[in-house]
């Protein structure tokens, strides 16, 4: 009996691991909104893919503490780690993401040592780097594009699974680097980076004395000081980031790839499910290819045939006159075949409305991560739904 | 009056080695700042606080500052503009205002308030300079923002308060204490002019006892690691701390005996099969009531089953409410809704906290 069948009956199984033996696919991208489960549902496709004998790296971003702590990871040092105790031919390096590290190796690996240190300095350069919205995400495009090109040169890794900064809303990964992209490229910030380059003093004599009042009214408003960290930033970084904008419009376009699949990850919950709704739709426009929905915490039950009515039912007769034992196994039945019920309808919304997008799903587990032998029954878990169907 | 109903309620209970809270635990109170791990329902508890605290002929105004129509959505009006507007009432003839601060709507009214420039407004919101201004650094944007609830706490009209209390649907914890200390976000920004003078007025009230910080956390491993992390955040920053709120608390199902049972596995199969047929689960011959095909003992070993995964997620909520505990800060519990949350849910919610003592 398997609980995927039960919450979405009419979708076509999602074949995770043909997904993670295609030799063609190299990145897997996992996104949805925060709190469903992404870096797990990552770290467990990442894992079982290096069972299944391919030579992966996975990106998390901000893991739980246990989660970490089972791939090995015990500090945040922005570089792949291996995990050892995977078994097979495969390998798996593991790494989480510090934005602020990213950043700053950045720009030590691009500007030439006095200048990085004048940038890494800069105040502005340090409030972008550790707290803009937009930088998270920003970063980790960054980093998937740093792996990736160190995967081709070195051949260290054929997949690279990437976790998704953690959001209200799962299309803040796609937009926010070009948002952040656009505003540091933007007409404004180049105005005011003018002064700092010879050329854009006429240009900016053209533009009248509107800017002037206004960087004046800024200066009073946010202190002079701002603007000038500002302007000295612009000034250095222009060059060496080639355009923040063209970067950012790069990194998308590695991800129209052929050889880049996303995942769309939720819960059966209403807000978890618009989300995934939102992001399957904004692929299909982007013309990213979805492999499929990974339904997180799903209720699932052996015994699907005595339903939540009967069983509740049964267990107020018994409590009159047991001890309350067997009446509490009803009980607890009766919750989880209710909540298989509420979750099926929330479901049935979500693929009525996407019929073609292949599901997997995986059971609400009682415990947590803690070790590799867990992480590898999620992994069995997410794969269990598309093996039993594949025959059918 | 102390609820008391408080020891004996069904789904939850209240941890007792904390000191029980007075009549209304957060009396003398005027900005309720709710903040939480994403996920963990910050906003539900946010508009169920304002009608909790509106209850009884008491205007409130909650603050949404992230730009999300959450607000909007849980109270089933149209989308909210940058303007105080009424969106609930409360039981007894309160009344629940909402607004959703937009801070270049925020920097605008500075603008005009400080250089009359509203009508130059346009032009520089075309110039990109408004967006320049409230995204160049995050403490301008964090001053405005809490700067309107500081505005609407202290807001007088004909002399009397124009709002009771003010309820901000804040940030995440991860950034709640940078968020609100905008003094230290700014020190370094602006040392003189009005974005500094607004941001010692803001530490006047959010640094003093009209203000406290609320988190919203749910049973599990990484909102109660957040929840411990933001509480210590904001007591470095000299932040009020206030109350914890655990959302979404599913009721036990197993006393502490059954739950010691169902781990070990020592249950009776024969009383369950005995029981299963009094009540009419099973038929006399050891079958499911309705599916022949169905036999008791794998009707039990699933049973049993599901009562251990059952027993292993309330072990595993027992420890994470340990560490809540030991947070020392008064805990609230708000049940888990199987149907999901609506208007109807708020009120619900409302009554819970105010008899929990929170309001």
């Amino acid at each position: 009996m398997n609980a995927a069948n039960e919450v979405a009956p009419r979708s076509p199984a999602f074949n995770v691991d043909r997904l993670l033996d295609d030799r063609s696919i190299r990145i897997i991208v996992c996104c949805g909104s925060g709190g469903v489960g992404k870096t797990t549902t990552a770290a467990a496709m990442a894992l079982r893919a290096a069972e299944r004998g391919r030579k992966v790296v996975v990106l998390t971003i901000d893991p739980a503490r246990r989660l970490a702590q089972s791939m090995g990871l015990t500090e945040l040092d922005n570089e792949p780690r291996l995990v050892l105790g995977t078994t097979g031919d495969g390998t798996l390096s593991a790494m989480m993401l510090d934005m602020k590290r990213t950043f700053d190796d950045f720009v030590e690996a691009n500007a030439e040592p006095e200048r990085a240190a004048t940038i890494l300095a800069n105040p502005f350069y340090q409030s972008l780097s550790s707290s803009f919205a937009g930088t998270q995400e920003y970063m980790a495009m960054e980093k998937l594009g740093q792996l990736r090109a160190f995967a081709d040169s070195t051949g260290a890794w054929d997949l690279i699974v990437v976790d998704t900064p953690p959001s209200r809303s799962a299309l803040d990964f796609l937009d926010a680097p070009r948002r952040l992209g656009s505003f540091l490229d933007g007409r404004f910030i180049r105005l005011l980076a003018a002064p700092a380059k010879a050329g854009g003093r006429a240009y900016l004599k053209l533009l009248s004395a509107g800017f002037g009042v206004f960087t004046s009214i800024l200066g009073k408003l946010l202190g002079g000081q701002v603007l000038s960290d500002v302007q000295a930033f612009v000034g250095s970084v222009d060059t060496l980031f080639g355009g923040f904008r063209e970067r950012a419009d790069e990194t998308f376009a590695m991800l129209q790839a052929d050889d880049t699949a996303f995942v769309v990850i939720a819960t059966p919950e209403r807000d978890a499910l618009r989300e995934a709704a939102y992001f399957v739709e904004r692929l299909e426009t982007e013309s990213m290819p979805l492999a499929g929905l990974v339904l997180n915490r799903v209720a699932s039950t052996d015994i699907p045939e005595l339903d939540a009515t009967t069983s509740i039912a049964s267990a107020h007769r018994l409590d009159a006159e047991s001890d309350g034992r067997t009446s509490a196994l009803l009980r607890i039945h009766a919750e989880r075949a209710s909540a298989l019920d509420r979750q099926r309808r929330l479901a049935e919304r979500f693929t009525s409305a996407h019929r073609k997008v292949a599901v997997s799903t995986v059971p609400a587990m009682a415990a947590d991560v803690i070790d590799l032998d867990s992480l590898r029954a999620v992994g069995a878990a997410l794969s269990a739904h598309g093996h039993s169907t594949k025959g059918g | 009056m102390r609820a008391p109903h408080r020891a004996d309620r069904s789904w939850g209970t209240y941890p007792q080695d904390v000191p029980a809270p007075n009549d209304i635990d957060w009396d003398g109170v005027r900005l309720h700042v709710v903040t939480g791990k994403g996920g963990t329902g910050k906003t539900t508890v946010a508009a169920s606080l304002a009608i909790a605290l509106a209850t009884g002929g008491k205007r409130v105004l909650v603050l949404e500052v992230e730009g999300r129509q959450g607000l909007a959505q849980l109270f089933d009006v149209p989308p909210l503009p940058y303007a105080e507007r009424r969106v609930a009432i409360a039981p007894d003839g309160g009344e629940v205002f909402a607004n959703a601060v937009d801070p270049q709507e925020a920097l605008l009214e500075y603008l005009e308030m400080f250089y009359n420039l509203r009508r130059a407004g346009t032009a520089l919101r075309k110039m990109g300079a408004i967006d320049f201004a409230t995204t160049i650094a995050p403490g301008v944007r964090d001053v405005l923002l809490t700067g309107k609830a500081k505005e609407a706490v202290r807001r007088k009209v004909d002399g009397v308060l124009a709002y009771d209390a003010v309820v901000m649907d804040a940030p995440p914890t991860g950034r709640i204490a940078r968020f609100l200390n905008v003094n230290s976000e700014v020190a370094g920004l602006a040392r003189s002019g009005p974005i500094r003078t607004q941001a010692d007025a803001v530490m006047d009230v959010i640094g003093s006892p009209l203000t406290a910080v609320h988190i919203v956390t749910l049973l599990e491993e990484m909102p109660v690691q957040e929840c411990a992390d933001g509480v210590a955040d904001l007591v470095e920053a000299g932040l009020p701390v206030g109350g914890i709120i655990v959302n979404q608390v599913r009721r036990p199902l197993l006393n502490a005996d059954s739950q010691t049972a169902a781990l070990a596995g020592t249950w009776d199969r024969d009383t369950i099969c005995a029981d299963l047929i009094r009540a009419g689960v099973l038929t006399p011959s050891g079958t499911l009531v309705g599916s022949s095909d169905i036999p008791a003992d794998h009707l039990i070993d699933s049973l049993l089953l599901e009562a251990r995964e059952h027993a292993e997620r309330l072990a595993l909520e027992q420890r994470e409410r340990a560490t809540l505990r030991s947070l020392s800060r008064p805990i609230y519990e708000l049940p888990y809704l199987s149907d999901g949350v609506d208007v109807g849910s708020l009120y619900e919610f409302a009554e819970e906290l105010r008899g929990q003592g929170m309001a």
